[in-house]
């Protein structure tokens, strides 16, 4: 199939920014999407011209790096899907697609499509961990009895890749479906729930400070996070605060 | 170790405050319109019995209370939401060019603040037309029973036969309709109170609450414009 593509590029992070337009053409519709750009990349450095720059690492929908905004949504229409796991067989020949880097305050451009996602690493070194002695006397975690129903919510919250498609795709910029994975993957099991009430507060903190938006509850977050990560994570994260607040 | 702001000051906060106006804006919604269907009705009964209802609404100790609980929550609430509007629109400086919202949201989601200002707007013409008459201005009196009675009646029935008037009335109950058709479970959801079993129930009733409440505020002006 042919296509035309209008990608953002952006020269640094203070460069306005501008969108341009290029033909790829013979594009398979086996092709996953990265693997389009990869060729359209070829196709600039054979033109003499700077390839576009984005991230990418494990081509395997798990790393969490490929992040753009294709079509008008966050990792563009397939669902359940990171760019990399997203097929040219998605779209159809003569298409115009747009490509776009996540748009937040919080996660400033570094170069075209590539963002710079540490506000994700402070929000989490602020809480999202556990404090465990580990001077080798550590208890098997199998040890521990864990209800069934907490154990299976807690390892869906574990399953977000910190991709920051909840992020790009909220009206507001708002990181609440991550930091709420992030709070309840830990809260929800044994060894995390000691230090729940500190950590709700320490990231919800740390997450206000990073300059994203407020919850609106528009369930954008929810349809297009490629894990499925659930709004039920929030209303937790919501439930956790209000009550650490009351009591700490 | 207190790192959070607390009930003041974090977004979460502040959402709270938001939910918690909202529910008891939404309350206060019930009672309104529970007076408010006396007007579907005609004839000098329901005139004196408006006004009557009128009366107790503004001075009973209670209610008066309960009035400045009110106005305080419409304030916080508009305050804080535009607060909040102002905020998420910052977290975003530089737009898409390219945005397909409607693939994974719904219109009135997407659209709070601004119809929360069109509702904002319609409460201060709303309040200057019969609060303001009501507590300060010249509303015309008679007598029942040898006590002296504001007839409120005919200065609403007067609004109501103006065709502007009834526009705008008819225009903001719309706008409300949609904010509560996102706002009545977001609430829920912003506060926490969420559970499989009871969501769907939340989510029913709240689209019910948003559909019915203000289609009956909205019928009284235009019932009495066809009069
Ligand atoms: C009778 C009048 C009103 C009722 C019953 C009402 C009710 C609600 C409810 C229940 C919510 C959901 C809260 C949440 O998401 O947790 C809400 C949200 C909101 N309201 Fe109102 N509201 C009213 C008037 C207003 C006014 C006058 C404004 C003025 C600007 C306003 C602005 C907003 C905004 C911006 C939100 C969204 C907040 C967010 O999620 O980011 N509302 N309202
Ligand atoms: S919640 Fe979903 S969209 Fe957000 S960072 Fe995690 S995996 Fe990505
Ligand atoms: S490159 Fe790792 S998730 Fe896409």
């Amino acid at each position: 199939m042919n296509l035309t593509l209008k990608v953002w590029r952006q020269d640094g992070p203070n460069d306005k920014g501008r969108m341009e337009t290029f033909k790829v053409n013979d594009v398979s519709e086996h092709m996953s999407f990265l693997e389009m750009m990869d060729v359209l990349n070829e196709q600039i450095i054979n033109d003499g011209g700077d390839p576009i720059a984005f991230d990418h690492d494990c081509r395997e929908g798990i790393c969490g790096m490929c992040s753009m905004y294709i079509n008008g949504e966050a990792h563009g229409p397939g669902r359940g899907v990171t760019t990399c796991q997203l097929h040219m067989r998605e779209f159809n020949d003569g298409d115009t697609i747009y490509i776009e880097p996540w748009r937040a305050k919080a996660f400033p451009v570094v170069k075209d499509l590539m963002v710079d996602r540490s506000a994700f690493d402070r929000v989490i070194q602020a809480g999202g961990y556990v404090s465990v002695n580990t001077s080798g006397n550590t208890q098997d975690a199998n040890a521990i009895p864990i209800e069934k129903e907490n154990a299976d919510a807690a390892f869906d919250a574990a399953t977000c890749i910190g991709c920051g498609a909840c992020v790009a795709t909220c009206k507001n910029s708002s990181a609440m479906l991550f930091v709420s994975a992030k709070v309840s993957q830990f809260s929800l099991l044994p060894q995390g729930e000691p230090e729940a009430a500190d950590r709700v507060l320490k990231m919800v903190n740390q997450m206000d400070l990073e300059g994203f938006g407020n919850c609106t509850n528009t369930g954008a977050c929810e349809v297009e996070c490629p894990k499925g990560i659930s709004l039920e994570n929030i209303a937790r994260m919501n439930r956790e605060y209000l009550k650490a607040s009351l009591t700490k | 170790m207190a790192t959070g702001k607390g009930l003041f000051g974090s977004s979460l906060a502040r959402k709270y405050w938001m939910a918690l106006t909202g529910l008891f804006l939404i309350t206060f919604l019930i009672v309104h319109l529970a007076g408010n269907l006396q007007l579907f009705g005609e004839g000098e009964e329901v005139r004196d019995s408006f006004n009557l209802y009128s009366k107790f609404m503004t001075t009973f100790p209670v209610i008066k209370v309960v009035s400045y609980l009110l106005y305080a929550s419409i304030l916080l609430h508009a305050i804080d939401g535009i607060v909040l509007a102002r905020q998420n629109a910052a977290a975003r400086p530089s737009k898409y060019v390219k945005n397909n919202a409607a693939a994974n949201s719904g219109w009135a989601s997407r659209n709070m603040a601004l119809l929360g200002i069109i509702t904002l707007l319609f409460i201060i013409i709303h309040m200057k037309s019969f609060w303001y008459e009501m507590h300060f201005g010249n509303v015309p009196t008679y007598m029942i029973d040898g006590e002296e009675i504001k007839d409120l009646h005919s200065i609403t029935v007067a609004a109501f036969e103006q065709l502007w008037y009834t526009l705008i009335y008819v225009i903001s109950m719309a706008a409300l309709g949609f904010h509560l058709w996102h706002g009545f479970q977001s609430a829920f959801q912003t506060m926490g109170w969420s559970h499989p079993q009871y969501n769907p129930i939340i989510k029913g009733v709240g689209k019910a609450f948003a559909v019915i409440v203000p289609l009956l505020f909205a019928l009284i002006p235009i019932v009495i414009y066809l009069r």
